[in-house]
């Protein structure tokens, strides 16, 4: 028999000491990853503020977003002044300081001028894949909820999609390169040495060359596209489910087709969900590396994208620089030094307030439509 | 009740309706009245929302469930046929549904919807169209200040009445109600059945009901429907007053079902 006394204790509880260990670990966890997050911003604003920002009007430096890319040179003069220039720059001073003599040289690849080249291109990559990957995400996202019938089949090409969204992105990238670079038909009439195939097309001396369209901004728009694919079907998908079946009802009871009900009843109600899927892709698709190393991006670039084009469709076969790549070659391919921070941390920099402004722009659009459209 | 005058308007002859391989409607043989509201009742699952849109060709929208066996005419037509054009079919037979859906789009547009759909009218006989059939569903005076508001801030009745005006301005001969009031409060209940009361001078009604006391209000002909036979149909009356079968009698009594 338990007689009161013991049944309630004065004092602490058993399990108290076990339950606050238990609190106090898991608070530390959380304010671990806090923290963390906290420095990776602090760094990165720290070290870009002043690169993007300047004390006097207009307040922003606009040759680090304006300008091209170039070689930085750093030297010393006859008086011990360190000099740092872009090579444009550069080549002035030495014009019209003729023989006065330079000490010290060093040079840094890319570290000099801005990052034009590099945003244009990220900008071009992601629209472009934008553009792809919604055209066929959301039509296969239309077949799947609205015309498939739920077969076997059906589901497995669901499941398919969902194991395609776990693919690394490097992975995408060597698909990319030996597909889209290598691989996809073009209308030529000059086929290339390494065509896998070339088939004629009796017009003209036109013939289907199975050649790849190189390493080109539409290569790496499609390489993009085919890696944010799955997560644009996925939650396209959801968001068509996720109308309710009356609307179609009642469209369908009204004589309308199939089309004309997605058109007019389906789809306009599904856009804020479809928006939210697109916003999480831009981002990603902005910021990944590996599936346009090999695909569409180069280090350097002389000119623009869409400068010295022969037509403006060849604007689709050039490549591009792009952000994220620029900030790897940055750090990856020269040694750093106090001289190359400012391009890296400034790239990263503008890179962040890119995808910011491009998130924050998303979900104001999406609470718009949304607060156009509820039910 | 006297046979009407005119011919059916709705012709089912023997009848089989299978949702893959579950037979829903067995042996189906019933003629719907022109101009009358007639009553489908029974329990759940007896197979009278399955009919109600076979009348439609809504069950096409549901995999594996057809028709399997004799035949649907309506104005003559068997709308089973391959020829048969659904949109025309739908446009002629209205339908509306137990649970009001309006789209989340203005009072207006809601009701227009059908219109612009098959480009029925001008700009300016839309406007016209739209009032007559807000009109016809008794909803005009209540909305006709605030046409451009979002049909979600009308009350349920409200909305299903709105519904109802959506299908009317199309047109149609017949109208398909599937347990309209099931959702609604007595009050709005009511305002529904006058106006299927109303409605009825001009079309075609068959009303889905799981209220006895509602089918006896409005109906002119009710039929009822067990594990999916029909069981009994004649006159409203009759058919409350004087069940000519064991079966209805016990389920007008409240013994099953």
């Amino acid at each position: 028999m338990h007689d009161p006394e013991t049944l309630i204790r004065k004092g602490l509880p058993k399990g108290h000491f076990k339950d606050l260990a238990v609190r106090l670990m898991l608070g530390i966890t959380t304010y671990c990853i806090v923290i963390i997050a906290a420095l990776l911003f602090f760094k990165i604003i720290k070290d870009g503020v002043p690169v993007l920002f300047t004390a006097k009007a207009p307040f922003v430096d606009l040759g680090f977003l304006l300008d091209k890319n170039e070689t930085l040179h750093v030297f010393d003069d006859a008086q011990g002044l360190r000099h740092q220039l872009p090579a444009s720059q550069y080549s002035d001073y030495i014009k019209s300081h003729g023989e006065a003599p330079i000490y010290n040289e060093q040079t840094f690849s890319y570290s000099g001028g801005g990052i034009i080249g590099p945003i244009v291109g990220t900008a071009l990559l992601t629209i472009g894949s934008m553009v792809l990957a919604l055209f066929f995400g959301v039509s296969a996202a239309i077949y799947l909820s609205e015309y498939a019938k739920q077969s076997p089949f059906i589901h497995a090409v669901r499941i398919a999609i969902l194991n395609l969204a776990g693919i690394p992105s490097i992975v995408f990238g060597l698909f990319g390169f030996s597909v889209f670079v290598l691989a996809v038909p073009v209308i030529t009439s000059t086929p290339s040495d390494r065509s896998l195939l070339t088939l004629p097309l009796f017009i003209g001396d036109a013939v289907l060359s199975f050649q790849g369209w190189n390493s080109s901004l539409i290569a790496g728009c499609a390489t993009l596209a085919c890696m944010i694919l799955p997560v644009i079907i996925t939650a396209s998908e959801e968001s068509l489910r996720a109308v309710p079946q009356g609307f179609r009802d009642a469209s369908l009871a009204m004589g309308a087709t199939r089309w004309q009900t997605i058109r007019t009843c389906v789809l306009p109600f599904s856009m804020p969900g479809i928006l939210t899927s697109s916003l999480l892709a831009i981002t990603r698709v902005a910021g990944e590396t590996a599936p346009i190393m090999f695909t569409a991006a180069v280090a350097a670039k002389d000119d623009l994208p869409w400068q010295a084009l022969a037509n403006p469709f060849d604007l689709l076969s050039s490549q591009v620089q792009a952000l994220p790549y620029h900030i790897y070659t940055l750090a990856a391919r020269i040694p750093a030094s106090e001289y190359t921070q400012r391009a890296q941390y400034g790239s990263v920099f503008v890179f962040l307030i890119l995808v910011a402004t491009l998130s924050f722009g998303s979900m104001l659009l999406r609470a718009k439509l949304r607060a156009k459209l509820k039910w | 009740m006297s046979v009407s005058p005119q011919p059916p308007a709705i012709q089912v002859r023997d009848m089989h309706f299978h949702y893959g391989p579950t037979c829903a409607l067995k042996a189906l043989t019933l003629d719907v009245a022109e101009r009358q509201v007639t009553a489908f009742i029974g329990p759940s699952g007896c197979g009278k929302s399955t009919l109600l849109r076979c009348f439609n060709r809504m069950n096409d929208e549901i995999p594996g469930a057809r028709v399997t066996q004799g035949s649907i005419h309506i104005g003559g037509i068997d709308i089973q046929d391959r020829s048969v054009d659904v949109v025309k079919l739908r446009r002629e037979v209205g339908m509306v549904f137990q649970k009001s859906n309006p789209f989340p789009r203005s009072i207006f547009d809601n009701v227009a919807f059908g219109l612009q759909l098959h480009r029925m009218a001008s700009r300016s006989i839309l406007v016209q169209a739209v009032e007559e059939a807000l009109v016809s569903a008794a909803l005009w005076d209540e909305v006709k200040d605030r046409l451009h508001e979002s049909a979600l801030g009308l009350s349920g009745g409200q909305q299903q009445r709105l519904c109802i005006a959506r299908s009317l301005a199309v047109k149609p001969r017949i109208i398909l109600m599937d347990e309209p009031c099931s959702a609604l409060d007595p009050i709005a209940t009511a305002k529904v059945e006058d106006l299927i009361r109303t409605l009825r001078q001009q079309y075609t009604i068959i009303i889905v009901t799981h209220s006895m006391q509602q089918a006896a209000r409005v109906s002119d002909h009710t039929a009822f429907f067990y594990l999916g036979e029909l069981i009994e149909f004649s006159g409203t009356l009759k058919l409350f007053s004087n069940p000519a079968h064991k079966l209805t009698e016990d389920y007008l009594r409240g013994t099953f079902g």
